[in-house]
């Protein structure tokens, strides 16, 4: 098989302004904290972030860093409590926030990469998530209408990839990954560790390779 | 023994051994230290694991291993590591059969408020909404009354809700309060405190059964 491992300048060329990205990674756990600080580095603006958090500012990864440097323009999340910073902006009028509840945002981004038009949830229901949406009532209880996410990139970090692309990842750190890797049109991971094909056992791996098209090996 | 403590030491009587129990931050976080010795429960972290274990000695932290509020801890003996996507599938699909957490506000209809406080904190719902509306068992564990004393066991929410119709017993400082298809049922009081004085503290209709017992 084809190597798919390339260097973090050429993975980097396909990181541009204006584009939507997933960034996994629950509380800096499971993020690619290394590409984030590169792509802060090249400079990339405007951009539309779907991460779970917005991550925390005093530890060295890379989506507050991204928000604090004004980089985003929108960011499509559950929690930002952890970093002030994007509630101050928020509240200025320079960062679009789109508060998604946590259960709710992992199925639309797994609707992303699974063919789904949306799912059915009961939760929201009665809250402000549930503005806008179409609650449909089925079997006797009520539901929301959520719609998928889909990015032009997503940039995930596996614990281990063979250089076909198949991964694994290590305890917390799997979190939105394996959605993520379904749902973008070109999906580049930060490896910690890179094996030959045909080192990882199939029934370990956890994301297919053919999902992914570009690794990148950087230690953390 | 503080408050808190004491709250969170009512709130543990609640589990059942084997259950599996998703538990928040603040009260919540305490009743991990008040689970009797021959009751086991497992906890489940909603950044992707069953197993939750006390913090690690230090040096023994490791990276990848941390809680739904990423400070390290250890995972017990048997757990399992899962993605996001199983992790709220869990909590939505009924298999998380208690869930514990804190509350600005509660009210009659079982509706809560705990996620944003309008001009003031907007910190995001996190897993709360999918929690409160996917487990089998809903308990929210806080102080009776705000710091000026004001109530917080409401005839309506006043911020914006987190869930509706979802509460099935709150644990305060002063009582054990279980939501029923009649009513608000006083079910418990702590020593020293009456029934009249929870109904003064309680703008929430509440039914006084013939029997109130001590919480313990």
């Amino acid at each position: 098989m084809k190597s798919k491992v390339v260097t973090i300048e050429t993975a980097l060329e396909q990181i541009k302004d204006g584009m939507t990205i997933m960034l996994p990674g629950f509380q800096d756990v499971g993020g690619p904290a290394k590409f984030e600080m590169e792509m802060l580095e090249k400079g990339v603006k405007d951009l539309t972030l779907i991460s779970c958090d917005a991550g925390t500012p005093s530890r060295p990864a890379g989506v507050a860093k991204l928000i604090i440097n004004n980089r985003v323009k929108k960011l499509i999340t559950a929690h930002i409590g952890l970093n002030p910073v994007a509630g101050e902006l928020m509240n200025a009028g320079e960062l679009e926030v789109e508060l998604v509840p946590m259960g709710t945002f992992a199925e639309r981004i797994r609707c992303g990469g699974a063919g789904l038009g949306g799912f059915l949830t009961p939760t929201g229901v009665g809250t402000v998530v549930a503005e806008g949406k179409q609650t449909i009532e089925l079997n006797g209880r009520e539901y929301l209408l959520e719609e998928p996410l889909h990015a032009d990139v997503a940039i995930l970090k596996a614990w281990k990839a063979d250089k076909a692309g198949n991964l694994v990842y290590n305890r917390c750190a799997r979190n939105y990954n394996p959605a993520m890797a379904m749902a973008a049109d070109l999906v580049i991971v930060q490896a910690e560790n890179i094996v030959e094909v045909g080192e990882l056992d199939p029934d370990a791996i956890m994301t297919p390779g053919v999902l992914v098209d570009m690794i990148v090996h950087m230690e953390e | 023994m503080d408050n808190k403590e004491k709250i969170a030491r009512r709130a543990a009587r609640f589990l059942k051994d084997g259950e599996l129990v998703n538990l928040g931050i603040g009260i919540p976080t305490l009743v991990g230290n008040f689970v009797d010795e021959n009751t086991e429960v497992l906890l489940q972290s909603e950044n992707g694991f069953i197993g939750l274990g006390p913090a690690p000695e230090p040096g023994k932290e490791e990276k990848d291993v941390v809680n739904a509020g990423g400070h390290p801890v250890t995972m017990v003996t048997g757990g399992s590591c899962f993605d996001s996507n199983m992790s709220f599938a869990l909590i939505r699909g009924g298999h998380v059969s208690t869930t514990m957490l804190g509350a600005f506000e509660v009210d009659q209809e079982g509706s809560i408020a705990n996620w944003m406080i309008p001009g003031k904190k907007v910190p995001g719902m996190g897993g709360a909404m999918d929690l409160l509306v996917g487990a089998k068992t809903v308990i929210i564990t806080m102080e009776h009354t705000t710091k000026n004393g004001e109530p917080r066991i409401l005839k309506k929410c006043t911020l914006p809700l987190t869930a509706k119709n979802v509460v099935d017993y709150v644990v305060t400082e002063l009582c054990v309060i279980h939501f029923t298809d009649e009513g608000l049922v006083l079910e418990e009081v702590a020593e020293g405190v009456t029934v009249e004085e929870v109904i003064a503290k309680t703008e929430a209709e509440l039914i006084i059964p013939e029997e109130v017992k001590v919480m313990m």
